[in-house]
């Protein structure tokens, strides 16, 4: 008996030994015949379904055959992208899962095709259809730290920003107006002790990842300082000690002491922080668009509104982190590029904008789609106009710095470190970047 | 199945405790197999607000959605051809090698056991480039068997060490009467070395199908076809970047647990009837 | 006569040579092809400034080493596992040993208990990872409920959350995920021991405990060293359930080896400095192990 397997075994490693280079080769060869005509590598598992029906609508439309390919999670198509733009392997269409760095980096390589004639042709008309703010991830403005030529690199097919929700259910059981937000941070901290007293938990959100943390960090700075002074800051002309920055900091200090936080929150991933939210264990949370989608699935009678971030300063205005939530690019080196720009104008046209955004739940980046958005989503899109992002900047901050503030507001918020203390230690681990940058440079 | 004992224990204290120990940790093992499959009948509503080990309402159905959605019929079949080859081509090849260093002279024996050693301890993340680059040279990309080479040389350092561990064991006086016998290395290895090591080869057939049958990251490197793809990949369908189908994705689970229990059944018998079965046979 | 006898011997001691070769030979050449060269490939990066994208690289010679010794997150995280690494060695692989040997012996169910002990390795890090999360949590979470219920609510925490409890709860969800790995090669080996050896300890008038020292110990020595350096190579390159419960926080408090080389990666885009986090973690790991099977050797020459 014992014997038996262990042949068997044997046979069958011998015979895949000799076989298996052949039927390696067979598959090759007949992928080969029925090569498509168009390939895209995408990276959402959770829209698969449907972009193969939009491929399919593409086909018979026109008769172009459109192949979209998934590579998830996230980290393997990160990794697959990568290694493939140093084999020239990379499809015709593709998306770039990264910091601007790296983005600016792809497009050095010649692996992005600038879409600016494009996007400006006829008076502009495919750009001016896109939500204002929805091109600003792939637009690289001039003067811009990473010498890329001024341009628009990508086409988005989805927007979204990330905002504050709150459940009218547990707001109404703590004896709050549910109709009625809270818009400053008093009034937040007033709705943190109301929820205390009734003993409900407040805030949820994925703080356990860096940069939802730096995404609310960012909100305040813009809100307390406005733009032209974050960017002085990365510039280095402005110290991270500066009391607009210690500020931002203390908020979080602030938040931690009034008890308005979740327990567990800075380690919590944001499913984690979904799944409370949605089944009614917490009253506030801070997330994505997307989370429409996700509440609908996990509790369907979810009665919740959407609020913006609590305003700190008259100074600027509130604004939320967002802009393009999905975008692809165009392999400059790609035999058939006029034909994936073809696609990518298809794909953003108002028709299927609009299924798309019903099918995946997700905000359209055609304004013009926004026809059949759910209440929820509405209010995420109407947030649009004040949507800023790091990568709207022409410089970006050290990827150490952005670690450190992540991990120091981590730290703020559960009383280890003081708002103080951090802005000393992003400045100091700031100066050594820029020396070490300026070493490389020199080189 | 027959165990021989080797220590009695004989007073009841004893076995009370050896048993309350075994059924505690079974209890924490047992829990979260228990809880997968309880939610693995719960809809994505209630995985999270219905805190039964089961439902009152099952879901069978999440399992044939899953299997359906997933595509599992197609990578079921790759996910059993690439756990077959790769394990199977490791074990004759890692047991060959490992016979060789524990059993053979030859020069440089050293080094190249320390070669594969060093092996073992650079962790992986880095490499992919230089192997996607390699499979690239070797028009090997989107190939069955350029995803099987990289995986056997994954598994194999760790293989050797371990069955080079259990041949050593195995006493000259066996070696030498078989030599007398007028076996030659071949004969050795297989006749002798091969039956006496099969609870080292079960061990790392467990491990390496265990391995293999989880991986991703690398099918997702090779691979550009899908019908190519392994299992996981049919999983990935219920874990979007932002939404996960929690109830479909245990079911998912659940079911691609079941062959590598299964493989882990038949493969304890092998550990457990020993060198002495073996030994007689050989 | 003479020479053609020794030409004999030659040709007889160059076949049985490559008989030897020949045994080594296949994992040899798919070691060479797909283990040595990316292997070199890292090395080479090592000593580079690269982003992972870029189409040139810049040699900037041992300035990643120089650079690494400075790195306080990344020899924190070294620590970080390699006290993850001790609490291993000793509790996972002494709940391993007792389970093996109980399970070793006749006893009623032992099938059942085999199986199920290798249940946790086998479960997918989703799972893992939710459960965990689940008895952990601040707020709902078992642990704090069953220190409810034994009147210790003063130790309630969100356990994952606090700087003093997140590593060792890190590394107790480990040890339940790996204990499995260790209890099979133990069996394996405890299995391995010849019967004939015990026999005759018993003619000896040995009792258990003698049994357990002078047989079962002195046999068990190579396959204890096995699962010793598998442990550590396992537990140092700790990654999945990291990521599934506390990505490194709060703060750099569970920050592991791997979680610093794929922020260097892609979090900071400076793979040659990855790389060279990633030779000097070999090294380390490959100085442990060797030092390890050097002792080994010596205590089985003792």
């Amino acid at each position: 008996m014992e014997n038996r397997i262990f042949r068997f075994l044997s046979i069958v490693v011998c015979a895949v030994i000799f076989f298996s280079p052949t039927s390696g080769c067979v598959s090759k060869s007949s992928q080969k015949d029925s090569k498509p005509a168009l390939v895209i590598w995408h990276w959402m598992s959770d829209r698969e379904d449907t972009l193969q029906q939009i491929a399919q609508q593409y086909e018979t439309e026109t008769g172009v055959k459109v192949e979209f390919q998934l590579f998830a999670p996230s980290e393997a198509y990160g990794n697959k992208v990568r290694a493939s733009a140093q084999t020239d392997t990379l499809p015709d269409i593709y998306g770039i899962l990264a910091e601007t760095r790296d983005y600016a980096s792809f497009i050095k390589a010649g692996f992005v095709e600038d879409l600016t004639p494009y996007m400006e042709a006829n008076n502009a008309l495919w750009k001016k259809q896109f939500f204002k703010k929805a091109l600003s991830m792939d637009t690289f403005v001039k003067d811009n730290q990473f010498d890329v030529l001024p341009g628009i690199y990508g086409v988005p097919i989805d927007v979204t920003n990330i905002q504050f929700l709150y459940n009218k259910d547990l707001f109404a059981k703590a004896g709050l107006d549910t109709n009625k937000p809270p818009r400053t941070f008093e009034q937040f901290k007033a709705v943190a002790k109301k929820l205390k007293e009734n003993n409900i938990q407040g805030l949820v959100s994925g703080w356990g990842e860096i940069w939802m943390i730096n995404c609310l960090a960012d909100n305040f700075a813009w809100n307390i300082m406005g733009q032209d002074k974050i960017l002085a800051t990365i510039k280095g002309e402005v110290p991270y000690t500066d009391p607009d920055w210690i500020k931002v900091f203390s908020l979080f200090d602030e938040m931690g002491k009034s008890g308005l936080l979740a327990s567990g929150m800075i380690t919590m991933v944001n499913k984690h922080a979904e799944q409370t939210f949605a089944n009614q264990r917490a009253a506030l949370a801070f997330n994505g668009s997307w989370c429409v989608n996700v509440y609908k699935g996990m509790n369907p009678d979810l009665n919740y509104g959407v609020f913006l971030p609590p305003k700190i300063s008259d100074k600027y205005p509130v604004v939320v982190w967002g802009g393009a939530g999905s975008s692809f690019k165009v392999n400059a080196k790609s035999k058939h590029k006029e034909a994936a720009i073809k696609f990518l104008k298809w794909i953003t046209e108002k028709k299927q904008q609009i299924f798309l955004s019903k099918e995946t739940h997700n905000l359209p980046s055609n304004r013009n789609a926004l026809s059949n958005l759910s209440p929820h989503l509405k209010q995420f899109a109407s947030a649009m106009k004040n949507t800023v992002h790091p990568s709207q900047l022409p410089n970006s901050e050290y990827p150490r710095v952005i670690e450190t503030m992540g991990k120091g507001i981590q730290l703020i918020i559960i009383g280890q470190q003081t708002p103080e203390e951090l802005a000393q230690k992003m400045q100091k681990i700031k100066e050594q970047e820029m020396k070490r940058s300026e070493k490389y440079n020199k080189k | 199945m027959r165990i021989s004992s080797i220590y009695k224990i004989k007073n009841g204290l004893g076995k009370f405790v050896a048993y309350t120990i075994l059924i505690f940790v079974a209890l924490a093992c047992i829990f979260p197999l228990f809880w997968m499959f309880g939610s693995a009948l719960k809809t994505q509503s209630t995985v999270f607000s219905d805190f039964s080990l089961f439902p009152k309402h099952m879901h069978w159905e999440n399992f044939t959605i899953a299997w359906t959605k997933a595509h599992f019929g197609m990578y079921f079949f790759n996910s059993v051809l690439y756990t077959v080859i790769t394990v199977g081509g490791l074990v004759f090849f890692s047991t060959m090698a490992a016979f060789a260093f524990s059993r053979l002279d030859f020069p440089f024996k050293n080094a190249l056991f320390l070669m594969f050693v060093c092996m073992m301890m650079i962790p992986l993340p880095g490499q992919f480039v230089a192997l996607y680059v390699l499979l690239t040279k070797l028009h090997l990309v989107n190939t069955r068997i350029g995803y099987i080479l990289p995986q056997i040389d994954a598994g194999q350092a760790l293989a050797i060490f371990i069955l080079k561990t259990f041949f050593d064991n195995i006493p000259r006086d066996l070696e030498d009467s078989a030599r007398i016998d007028g076996c030659n290395k071949w004969g050795i290895y297989w006749h002798l070395a091969f039956p006496l090591a099969k609870p080292a080869i079960a061990v790392v057939i467990i491990f390496n199908c265990l391995a293999v049958w989880n991986e991703y990251l690398l099918a997702m490197l090779v691979f550009s076809d899908k019908s190519l793809m392994p299992l996981p990949r049919g999983l990935m369908v219920f874990q979007g970047t932002h939404m996960t189908e929690y109830a479909l994705l245990m079911a998912g689970v659940s079911i691609t647990v079941i062959p590598i229990i299964l493989v882990y059944l038949v493969m304890q018998k092998y550990i457990i009837s020993g060198i002495t079965a073996g030994a007689l046979k050989g | 006569m003479k020479p053609k006898s020794e030409n004999k011997i030659n040709i007889s001691k160059v076949m049985d040579l490559t008989t030897s070769y020949l045994f080594i030979l296949p994992a040899l050449v798919i070691f060479l092809l797909f283990g040595l060269y990316p292997f070199t490939q890292v090395f080479w990066l090592s000593v580079h400034n690269w982003d992972g994208i870029a189409l040139s690289k810049v040699f900037v010679g041992l300035r990643n080493f120089i650079e690494i010794f400075s790195d306080g997150p990344w020899w924190n995280s070294m620590c970080h596992a390699a006290y993850i690494a001790l609490l291993a060695l000793i509790f996972q692989n002494a709940l391993a040993l007792i389970l093996a040997l109980l399970v070793d012996k006749d006893i009623r169910g032992g099938n059942i208990f085999r199986v199920i002990f290798y249940l946790p390795p086998v479960l997918s890090g989703i799972v893992v990872g939710l459960i965990w999360g689940w008895i952990y949590d601040g707020n709902y979470g078992l642990l704090n409920h069953w220190l409810g219920f034994l009147g210790l609510e003063h130790l309630a925490r969100a356990w994952l959350s606090d700087p003093k409890t997140s590593l060792t709860c890190i590394a107790v969800i480990h040890m339940w995920k790996g204990f499995g790995w260790g209890f099979v090669i133990l069996l394996a080996g405890l299995q391995g021991i010849p019967r004939a050896l015990y026999e005759a300890a018993e003619v000896d008038g040995a009792g258990m405990w003698q049994k357990f020292v002078n047989v079962t110990i002195p046999m068990m020595i190579p396959v204890f060293v096995l699962v010793m350096i598998m442990t550590i190579l396992g537990t140092m390159q700790i990654f999945d359930i990291i990521a599934a419960t506390t990505n490194g926080g709060p703060g750099y408090a569970t920050e592991v080896p791997v979680t610093r080389i794929l922020a260097s990666m892609q979090g900071a885009s400076r793979f040659g400095y990855a790389c060279t986090q990633a030779v000097v973690f070999g090294v380390i790991l490959l100085i442990v192990s060797l030092t390890q099977l050097r002792i080994s050797k010596k205590m089985k020459q003792v």
